[in-house]
């Protein structure tokens, strides 16, 4: 089918947009990269009577460091993040996520902002921006704020935005030296949305001993979820075979997951557990060398 | 209703000012207000890849954008592979290994095969499966469309 007429608006700054987000609300909608948003309007599911273009706002596009945290601008296309030099240098786990987005022509246009406010708990960058315990910046009219992944999501497709705010940047922490890392997904064919998407983060210490562990899951509950409970099993811990075992296992406890026509909710928990124990297996061979 | 919008944009090397309505998608730009039939439109939400174009050299999907979208964008379909003489090396490797069969899906095929050798001259077997990976064919099975890639990356490379 084709999208219903709108109303087309292309602001070439950020106060601008808001503005015009201020101006029409709930009526209006913001288009980035238009991988999510395009479908669901050909398919008529959206229908906004006002579309906001950002891809004007050249502002919004760019990687770079401040101090030591990576900040991305919100209409930085997926592609340019997975082939970001800075970013496979030293927060790998975001571009090797980030290449299971689709094809390589879906992140030639989807932006990193786009994913993030879309909101799929399957989707790899909300999933990798809760293991590197990412935030988001926001532009409202009265001003800006930061959220974290907890603050951002609330459930399916949804988050904590209010109809005039813009996402405009994201902000993530460095990773200590020793950090192993994996991210690993499951999916039925090439591109496809995630069964199951495990992000994995460990921080060592000389000893060997894991000093924290962070375990982040999408597709397995209403926005990407930390197994905490698995995490504080490993934390401070000499990592064992069975220790891992263990906490994949505690981890798959702590989804809530349904069925659709990918998976039983029985799989995809199933799946969780051993997603998380291959990517525990590989994070720590990272560190500590094949053990 | 809403206002048409005056765009300006350069296809295949040539100028073209039109005006559009703001949910004309590209696509339909291209093949309805160009006659630039060679992209084809086929899911329409973003699955199948026939309708893959250049812009600004980058493979995307026209049925993802609005023709609004691409003012002042620099766009190559599949009718600017061949020069008046002779097909591209592109085309040549898929007519010679016969990486196509009906042809609805060979314009998405074409376009996202050029961007990928230009970023990868010498790709593996592998690499070229996972980057056409985001095209459907239901003729070929794929096989030969992998052959006439890695065949057009041979062929490239010679020149």
């Amino acid at each position: 089918m084709k999208p219903c007429a709108f109303e087309y608006f292309s602001p070439q700054s950020v106060t601008e947009a808001v503005a015009l987000l201020d101006r029409y609300g709930d009526d209006a909608k913001i288009i980035a990269g238009g991988q999510s948003l395009v479908p669901m309007m050909n398919f008529r599911l959206a229908r906004p009577e006002i579309l906001i273009d950002i891809n004007g706002i050249r502002e919004l596009e760019y990687i770079k460091t401040e101090g030591d945290e990576l900040v991305i601008g919100a209409l930085t296309r997926e592609r340019d993040v997975e082939q970001s030099p800075l970013v496979i240098e030293k927060w790998p786990l975001l571009s090797k996520a980030v290449s299971y987005i689709g094809h390589s022509t879906i992140r030639n246009r989807g932006t990193i902002g786009g994913s993030l406010v879309h909101a799929d708990p399957s989707a790899e960058i909300p999933t990798s921006l809760c293991a590197l315990n990412g935030k988001v910046k926001v532009m409202g009219p009265s001003g800006e704020k930061e959220l974290a992944p907890e603050e951002f999501f609330l459930t399916y497709l949804t988050t904590s935005l209010e109809p005039s705010d813009l996402l405009v940047e994201v902000r993530i922490p460095a990773l200590p030296q020793k950090t192993g890392w994996s991210f690993r997904e499951l999916s039925r064919r090439s591109g496809d949305f995630a069964i199951v998407a495990v992000g994995i983060l460990l921080f060592t210490e000389k000893t060997g001993v894991c000093r924290e562990a962070r375990i982040s899951m999408g597709g397995v509950a209403p926005t990407p979820v930390r197994a905490e409970r698995a995490e504080a099993l490993l934390a401070g811990q000499k990592i064992s075979e069975k220790l891992i075992e263990q906490a994949a296992q505690q981890a798959a406890e702590e989804t809530e997951t349904e069925p659709d026509y990918h998976a039983s909710a029985e799989y995809r928990r199933d799946m969780a557990r051993v997603f998380v124990k291959r990517g525990l297996q590989e994070a720590w061979n990272m560190v500590n060398g094949g053990q | 209703m809403t206002d048409n919008r005056r765009i300006m944009v350069k296809v295949n090397g040539v100028d073209y000012e039109r005006w559009v309505e703001p949910r004309r998608l590209l696509v339909d730009f291209l093949r309805d207000d160009l006659e630039l039939i060679g992209t084809h439109i086929g899911c329409e939400h973003g699955i199948c890849g026939s309708c893959t174009v250049l812009l600004n050299g980058r493979a995307v999907r026209s049925c993802l954008m609005f023709a609004v979208q691409a003012d002042g964008a620099d766009i190559m379909t599949v009718e600017g592979l061949a020069d008046s003489k002779q097909l591209h090396p592109l085309q040549a490797a898929f007519r010679e290994k016969h990486g196509l069969q009906c042809g609805f899906c060979t314009p998405g095929m074409l376009m996202t095969a050029y961007e990928f050798l230009n970023e990868h001259p010498d790709p593996s077997e592998a690499e070229v499966r996972k980057n056409m990976s985001g095209v459907l064919c239901r003729c070929t099975g794929y096989k030969q469309v992998v052959d006439s890639v890695m065949e057009a990356a041979r062929q490239m490379r010679k020149k």
